[in-house]
């Protein structure tokens, strides 16, 4: 048992470095994916400002960061799976899958790329944050940053798995896109849905990630109540289902 | 090394409501000793591919069995992987990585060290004329050049059984005859067993000591390139005449070689298969100037593969690679 943990976590570290190696080389997606928050941060957030009266705070960036954390977690990893599909119509995926590697380690070894790749956005993302204006309670970012990666990596797990599926651009970017838009609607990303009206806060308590977008709220306020406890246990459960999602394709057909 | 029964595998395609099974191979038995070189062949859709693919457990069989290097495709296929190398023919590396960081990633999936695999790397580079490319992106190499360092990705390990998908398709004829080459050596050097898919007849009579043909998704025929081709009843002799008048003495005399079977006539050239032609080549020579018949040229070909296939399957298997 242990022997097969550590051959796990070496066979999930070589993935993870190659991913990172071949990232790193091209470090265009990384760039692309740290300006668009920046510019959300700078175009959109002077526009929250004078509305943190409306919004039952005094500091407008303690809302507004942790919705861009969610939208940089849920947007950037759901679309992790293009690599996959580029990396099976090159062949790599049935060659990866030909060695006795474990299957859950080949899938690991992507999704902790984009975490580590969501970690320094999201860093990159608070300290801009607070150059902007952002005060916030430094335990709760680090929680929050950590729910983040939490479902970064259910996404980025659901995104291969779906990539590997359809092995197809053309099919994933519209479903993603057609996912993601609502969720992140609903999610209360850039103004918490609680400024809406009441009909529509009731619909998006049924969407898992506006409570995980709560949670990393209350968590930036230093206020850890109720609302931290039920996003946390969204963002494990999210976590785990979508691990096992992802393992059970990349299992899927093989002998 | 390799042995199946009755290995079967198949697919259900649904159309609207309806529910068809399709039987991508059928039933396959074959055998593969320690040492032996075996050509897969057949055409397009016949079942090649799926069942290479499970023998190299990346398809699960739906029925039958089979043993890859000792381990049961099945119940034990992570020793199955640890056994064999698989050259697929869509490749296996990244087209923006490093040739050298590839093998060495691929080779230590397979458990080895960092350091053994990198110098397990750069002597298969060397021994497959990559020596330079160690640093060079995939995509910046010929088609050869990728083809030879894919090889290079299922040797890493030393594998003793080695399975190539389609190994020289889309590759210049120089290329192929390299490749061959390569191939060739794999067994003289290091002792491997190498079971390969083709349709080009010219590369399972150049490369293998036995050729299984399967059409349909079950085996035909399973013997040396030689042995097949002697099935096909004779060497094909065509004559060509000088004088349109001569055709009907020219056709008693050729098939007087052959009882039982009427030559060809097709303007002036009269044709005829003859079991072991040669033997009766100078027989044919000496009556046809006997006769005082003039020729304008004589020809005999050995049977090909094609042939072969033809007889096998009722199609010409260069007719389903165009």
């Amino acid at each position: 048992m242990a022997a097969s943990i550590a051959s796990f976590a070496r066979e999930t570290w070589i993935v993870f470095w190659r991913q990172l190696r071949i990232a790193l080389r091209n470090p265009a997606w990384v760039i692309i994916g740290l300006i668009q928050p920046v510019l959300y941060l700078s175009l959109f957030g002077p526009l929250l400002e004078p509305m943190a009266g409306i919004l039952g705070t005094d500091n407008a960036y303690a809302i507004f960061v942790p919705g861009l954390l969610v939208q940089l977690g849920l947007f950037g990893a759901l679309f992790a799976g293009f690599g996959l599909v580029a990396e099976w119509r090159a062949g790599v995926i049935e060659a990866e899958r030909v060695t006795p590697a474990s299957r859950t380690a080949l899938l690991l070894g992507r999704v902790l790329r984009d975490v580590v790749q969501l970690l320094v956005q999201g860093v990159v993302l608070i300290a801009l944050g607070f150059a902007f204006g952002l005060r916030a309670s430094f335990g709760g970012m680090l929680y929050g940053l950590a729910l983040t990666l939490l479902l970064g990596a259910a996404a980025a797990c659901a995104s291969n798995a779906l990539a590997l599926v359809t092995k197809s651009e053309d099919v994933m970017a519209p479903l993603i896109n057609s996912i993601a838009l609502p969720l992140l609607l609903l999610s209360g990303i850039l103004i918490p849905m609680s400024v809406g009206p009441q009909w529509l806060e009731t619909i998006s308590d049924f969407v898992p990630t506006k409570h995980v977008v709560d949670a990393i709220r209350a968590a930036f306020a230093g206020n850890f109540g109720e609302p931290i406890l039920w996003g946390t246990v969204w963002a494990v459960v999210i976590f785990v289902v979508f691990v096992i999602v992802g393992t059970r394709t990349f299992r899927k057909e093989n002998a | 090394m390799i042995h199946a029964r009755g290995l079967a595998r198949s697919f259900t395609t649904r159309k609207g409501r309806e529910r068809t099974e399709v039987k991508a191979v059928a039933g396959v038995d074959l055998d593969v000793e320690a040492g032996e070189i075996v050509g897969f062949l057949g055409p397009n859709g016949a079942g090649k591919t799926t069942t290479l693919r499970m023998l190299t457990t990346l398809l699960k069989p739906t029925a039958g069995t089979a043993t890859v290097a000792g381990f049961d495709v099945a119940t034990q296929s992570e020793q199955v992987r640890r056994s064999i190398g698989y050259v697929s023919q869509s490749g296996s590396t990244l087209p923006e990585a490093l040739a050298g960081e590839e093998v060495v990633d691929h080779g230590r999936l397979y458990g080895i060290s960092k350091a053994q695999a990198t110098a397990r790397g750069q002597e298969l580079f060397q021994q497959l004329d990559l020596d330079g490319l160690w640093t060079r992106n995939p995509r910046a190499m010929s088609g050869g050049q990728r083809r030879r360092l894919d090889i290079a990705m299922g040797l890493v390990h030393d594998p003793k059984l080695i399975f190539l998908d389609e190994p020289t398709t889309g590759l210049d004829p120089q290329a192929r005859a390299n490749l061959w080459q390569h191939i060739g050596a794999l067994r003289t050097d290091r002792g491997a067993t190498i079971f390969l898919t083709t349709h080009y007849l010219d590369e399972a009579d150049a490369l293998c000591d036995r050729v299984l043909v399967i059409d349909h998704g079950v085996i035909v025929a399973s013997d040396s390139p030689e042995a097949l081709k002697q099935q096909v009843s004779g060497d094909l002799v065509e004559l060509v005449l000088t004088d349109a008048a001569a055709l009907p003495r020219a056709a008693a005399a050729l098939g007087a070689l052959a009882p039982g079977s009427e030559p060809e006539v097709d303007g002036l050239v009269v044709s005829l298969r003859v079991p072991q032609a040669g033997r009766e080549l100078a027989g044919l020579l000496r009556s046809l100037d006997r006769d005082g018949i003039a020729l304008e040229a004589i020809e005999m070909r050995r049977p090909t593969l094609d042939d072969v296939f033809l007889n096998l399957t009722g199609r010409s298997l260069r007719e389903e690679a165009a």
